[in-house]
């Protein structure tokens, strides 16, 4: 009995040895190599699963120069090569023909009442100068953005490698001098028509009325109206998103590391393709899209009978400051369109 | 053709950084530049790992995928150049670049960093090779000599190794297989999407 009792122990023993070798057998051949020296040392997998760089410390005065891998520099060109062409081809190509469209549908925008021939002051010589300097910087900055993005692809086999490079850089130059007038322009456009940009109830019922473009009555609105406002809000803060990322792009490094400076390429070209959409809109409006609104920017004067279908609350405050006797009948000087 | 690479053992880099100081001799590398240099990781620390880095000449570079005027080129061999004469400074490519390879001579200064620098494998630039004028805007040409980079040269515990894919990665498993550890190839795996089976 008692030699039954430890053959039976020995089988157990036996099987309880089998399974406990056959589970830790994986587990010691993970086991560190006993001759191994860095066998305590991380390895490049854990730390860029767990920090998605690898940083450490070097002898040469170049800080910078310590970080060794930062893989994160492979989803920032998939942003620049192929996300940003779709955003940039969707927003610009997109708005263009909505723009068609839109024209081909309603067309241009009249004075309904036809032109009272009398004109009254929109914007005076300053609003007009700084609004021309932020639009000419915009253009110039906007085109020279744009080869940077598509240039490659476009213009560069046209003309050839050293042309096409040559001229990226001269425009390289433009994008970075011209940045400031452009930041200079958007400070001053967010300071001298501030006040009249203020949303208000009166826009509610512009807005709820599709600000009177898509049928013929048009909505009341002070100086600004809901689309303008839309247009001065996205130049005040698209313009600052674009001026802040920028320039921590121009000066590399000053409260950036790589990183950074992928974060914020990404906010300038995704706000960049938006803003020139936008404006395109805006030029659109301001040119073919509606007679009589190109006047107001160019020689600062609009039509009486314009200001009374598009801003009939600001024609109601301007006559009530400057009496209605006092707006002369002159005729246009340049019926600019 | 081959497929040149660089290979780091970091179980044998020593952090004696004279790959750093060969490259900067050999090319004349510019005041403020180092194409390579020596990192170390937890310094100090038990289980210290040192890693020397340079431009990895990447399969599908991202460098020259985001360049706006496509000035890189791939040699025959696997090596990424690019032409100074092209550059623009931008920037870009070192947005892109996973190791941190170029670099500009005047990195604070906006808007005129200078032309990018950055490893050429000891491979020059888009000059005929062997040109004064080539020597001056990239350094050496050892390659076109029949030699390989000063660096993995140099390496006074063959830690460094430069040449073909195939033959470095065969050295590698080879010792890995004789001292039976290994932390594999540094960089390998976000330069060429490939790491070395040991």
């Amino acid at each position: 009995m008692a030699k039954l009792c430890a053959r039976i122990g020995l089988v157990i023993a036996a099987g309880a040895f089998l399974i406990f070798a056959a589970t830790s057998g994986p587990v010691s051949a993970q086991r560190p190599n006993p001759d191994d020296p860095n066998a305590n040392a991380v390895s490049e997998q854990q730390l860029l699963q767990q920090f998605n760089r690898i940083q450490g410390l070097g002898t040469i005065p170049d800080k910078k120069s310590y970080v060794i891998q930062q893989p994160m520099g492979r989803v920032w060109r998939r942003y620049h090569e192929v996300w940003l062409h779709w955003i940039g081809a969707v927003a610009a190509l997109g708005t263009l023909g909505a723009l068609l469209v839109f024209y081909l549908v309603r067309g241009r925008v009249r004075i309904q009442s036809g032109r009272a021939g009398i004109n009254i002051v929109r914007f005076n010589a300053f609003e007009r100068f700084v609004h021309w300097m932020t639009a000419t910087c915009f253009v110039i900055l906007g085109l020279s953005g744009l080869n940077i993005i598509f240039g490659k692809g476009i213009i560069l086999p046209l003309i050839g490698p050293s042309a096409f490079s040559s001229w990226t850089l001269t425009a390289k130059y433009a994008h970075n001098f011209l940045s400031f007038p452009f930041t200079l322009g958007v400070i001053l456009i967010f300071l001298m028509w501030l006040t009249g940009n203020i949303p208000n109830r009166v826009d509610i019922e512009w807005l709820k009325r599709g600000g009177g473009i898509v049928g013929h009555k048009h909505p009341p609105a002070y100086r600004f109206n809901a689309g303008q406002k839309g247009v001065y809000w996205l130049v005040v803060l698209g313009g600052t998103a674009m001026a802040v990322s920028g320039y921590l792009l121009m000066f590399p490094f000053y409260g950036t590391t790589i990183a950074g400076m992928q974060i914020a390429q990404v906010v300038h070209g995704a706000f960049a393709m938006l803003f020139i959409a936008a404006m395109l809109a805006h030029i659109y409006i301001g040119t073919i899209g509606m007679e009589g609104a190109f006047e107001a920017m160019g020689v600062g004067t609009v039509d009486l009978n314009w200001a009374k279908e598009h801003h009939s609350l600001w024609l109601d405050e301007e006559s009530a400051r400057i009496g209605p006797g006092e707006m002369q009948a002159q005729p246009s000087a340049t019926p600019a369109e | 053709m081959a497929r040149m690479k660089f290979l780091c053992d970091a179980d044998r880099c020593i952090e004696c950084n004279a790959c750093v100081t060969a490259c900067k001799n050999e090319n004349e590398v510019p005041w403020g530049i180092n194409r390579r240099r020596v990192v170390t990781i937890n310094d100090g620390k038990p289980g210290e790992r040192s890693v020397s880095m340079a431009c990895m000449h990447c399969t599908d570079a991202p460098c020259a995928a985001v360049c706006p005027v496509s000035c890189f080129y791939t040699t025959a061999d696997g090596v990424v150049l690019h032409s100074k004469d092209l550059c623009i400074g931008c920037g870009y490519c070192f947005y892109a670049c996973p190791f941190g390879a170029p670099q500009y001579p005047r990195v604070g200064n906006f808007g005129s960093r200078g032309k990018m620098d950055k490893c050429t494998y000891c491979t020059g630039g888009p000059e005929p090779d062997g040109s004064q004028m080539q020597y001056e805007k990239y350094g050496a040409n050892r390659l076109s000599e029949g030699k390989l980079p000063l660096c993995a040269e140099m390496c006074s515990t063959k830690s460094l190794l430069a040449g073909d894919s195939d033959i470095i990665a065969q050295i590698y498993k080879d010792r890995v297989a004789k001292r039976g550890y290994g932390s594999g190839a540094w960089g390998w795996q976000t330069a060429y999407r490939e790491t070395i089976e040991t």
